[in-house]
């Protein structure tokens, strides 16, 4: 099976974000990591491949700096990884990120085609059904299973609804989007770290995608402004040693407060 | 028309197993607001429709468009996507509101790719500004507020999260129901093997006014049941924090966080959660928080509005006797 993954760079979540006064975040000093739900996307192409022989291919848009996160998919045991990079990329929307993606993707012919559910820098999860559809693939969005009869071509996913999970199936070729809960993704082995650093990263612009920056379509969303969240204050703090006491005092407040009894 | 306000807003009705979903009455809300004395027309997919329910008239749709079809009767994204695609196609509207739903997340980036709308996801606020649609939404795990516009010229989708926008008030306002069709070639490649309900879950998390939370202060699975038996009193869902998901005490669908669900319930009542930054990711947006923790250095008390320093082996039992007296009380 040949498989692409496509990840993202995004600062660490445990990291404090500093937003600042003319927009953006603040990125000096900032862990910047592979996307947590990417790295389970990279372990279930991984697992397919060493089920179904192949390749896994991980492709990245974004900046320079997004190398190092190709580079910790290669450590995991990606065979190849390209980076799209391109000035009309920047200040690209999802769709348009999508565009260049599936630019890439397209002539290599894919068994699967994985993706994380969301980033955990935008929370967006546009790209990867917006990928599917570009690239007329059916979809399967955050899969918690997946089981793939590679002879009948066609998988089995497990997606959770609210109060319920769907069991779906989806012919090959396919593209799906994956939660946390789908697998436990591999530490980097000291080889496999090694192995990397010597593997070349392609790069590509949007020439050598055979796209010219009209392709990839007007860009329809514009990150405008980013804020601190509205800060939450402490506030009333009762001390618990007489139960009874605690327990008047949350009544109240669930009665009188919030209006829920 | 108000200044601003938009011709037409079209609602996808969020629905399950003949069940409409409160946030579908959510959007109506928004989108009576969004559209003033515009036209709000509810989208009503699905198979064995014989007549859409008057509570979407009731709650401020002008017209129901009912496509009735039995490939539409299970969810699928292709059948969705090319249904509503259909209708944009013959007539696009300025704005289509979606629930953040399972299938609403699925659906909506599909469709956008498709009809080559403006899209953003995971709205709490949504306005008409100088022709441009303007969203905030939580980004970085909500340690940032996003404002994002939407080009004007284009179809917009608004992916919208639930329990943000209230509930309008039932009135006596009918809506006019147009009956559409699915084109004839429509590919559905996926095929649903089956939908296994999850028994336990009365209220569904993203849907509840009240959650019970519990932590690693709970201790072990058996204790979920002092949380089980509050939520019961209280009509609440029961949530975790991660750790109970990462120990095998709870299911992996219990979990709110940055890695599991996005809640924002009227109040939210976290039992023995020290408040790591994940687990805030995903409830700091609830609009009252009790906390109740044997640390009195727990970060969950620097956000909640009500903060018991105590043990929650003592407190639970007895708080929800108090609530179950109250509510007999009436």
């Amino acid at each position: 099976m040949n498989i692409v993954v496509c990840i993202k760079q995004v600062p660490d979540t445990e990291a404090p974000i500093r937003v600042r006064s003319h927009g953006g975040i603040d990125e000096t000093g900032l862990n910047l990591v592979m996307n947590y739900y990417d790295e389970h996307a990279t372990e279930a192409a991984l697992r397919l491949r060493e089920q179904f022989g192949g390749t896994v291919t991980v492709v990245a848009a974004g900046p320079e700096r997004a190398r190092e996160a190709l580079r910790q998919a290669l450590a995991m045991g990606a065979d190849e990884a390209t980076l799209l990079r391109d000035a009309a990329l920047d200040a690209a929307d999802h769709l348009q990120v999508a565009r260049a993606l599936a630019a890439f993707i397209r002539p290599r012919t894919a068994d699967a085609v994985i993706c994380g559910k969301l980033s955990t820098d935008d929370n967006a999860a546009i790209v990867g059904p917006a990928l599917a559809e570009l690239l007329d693939l059916p979809q399967a969005t955050a899969i918690a299973k997946l089981e793939v009869d590679d002879g009948a071509g066609r998988a089995i996913v497990h997606r959770e609804l609210e109060g319920a999970v769907e069991v779906l199936e989806v012919p090959l070729p396919a593209l799906f989007t994956v939660e946390r809960s789908l697998n436990e993704p591999r530490y980097p082995s000291l080889p496999g770290i090694m192995k990397a650093k010597r593997k070349e990263i392609a790069v590509m612009d949007l020439a050598a995608l055979g796209l010219s920056a009209e392709d990839l379509g007007t860009r329809g969303a514009t990150l405008a402004t980013l804020a601190a969240p509205p800060a939450r204050t402490a506030g009333v703090q009762v001390n618990g040693a007489d139960p009874e006491a605690a327990v008047e005092a949350i009544v109240s407040f669930l009665g009188e407060r919030a209006k829920v009894l | 028309m108000a200044q601003g306000a938009l011709p037409e807003v079209w609602v996808l009705v969020a629905h399950r197993e003949g069940a409409v979903r409160k946030i579908t009455y959510e959007l109506l809300g928004k989108a009576r607001e969004l559209a003033g004395e515009g036209r709000v027309v509810a989208i009503l997919l699905g198979g064995g429709v014989e007549d859409p329910d008057r509570r979407f008239g009731r709650r401020g749709a002008d017209q129901v468009v009912l496509i009735d079809d039995p490939r539409l009767a299970q969810y699928s994204t292709e059948g969705y996507a090319a249904a509503l695609a259909a209708l944009a196609s013959e007539h696009p509207p300025p704005l289509l509101l979606i629930g953040s739903t399972a299938q609403g997340r699925d659906l909506a980036p599909r469709l956008a790719a498709r009809l080559e709308a403006a899209i953003v996801t995971d709205c709490q606020t949504l306005a008409v500004e100088q022709g441009e649609l303007v969203a905030t939404r939580p980004m970085y795990t909500r340690k940032a507020i996003g404002t994002v516009r939407l080009a004007r010229g284009r179809m917009w989708i608004a992916v919208v999260l639930p329990a943000v926008f209230p509930v309008p008030a039932e009135g006596d306002h009918r809506a006019e129901v147009r009956k559409a069709s699915l084109p004839p070639e429509v590919p559905i490649r996926t095929r649903v093997v089956e939908t296994r309900a999850i028994e336990r879950e009365t209220v569904p998390l993203t849907e509840a006014d009240v959650i019970v939370s519990g932590g690693r202060g709970l201790r072990g699975p058996e204790n979920f049941a002092l949380l089980d038996a509050l939520a019961r009193v209280l009509e609440a869902a029961v949530g975790s924090s991660r750790p109970p998901v990462d120990s095998g005490w709870v299911p992996h669908d219990y979990e709110i966080g940055q890695t599991g669900k996005t809640v924002s319930p009227q109040v939210y009542i976290a039992c023995g959660i020290s408040g790591a930054p994940q687990h805030l990711a995903g409830m700091s947006g609830s609009k009252f928080i009790l906390a109740i923790n044997k640390d009195p250095n727990a970060p969950i008390f620097q956000l909640a509005d009500l903060g018991v320093v105590g043990d929650l082996f003592e407190i639970l039992p007895r708080l929800t006797e108090a609530v179950k007296k109250r509510k007999v009380a009436g």
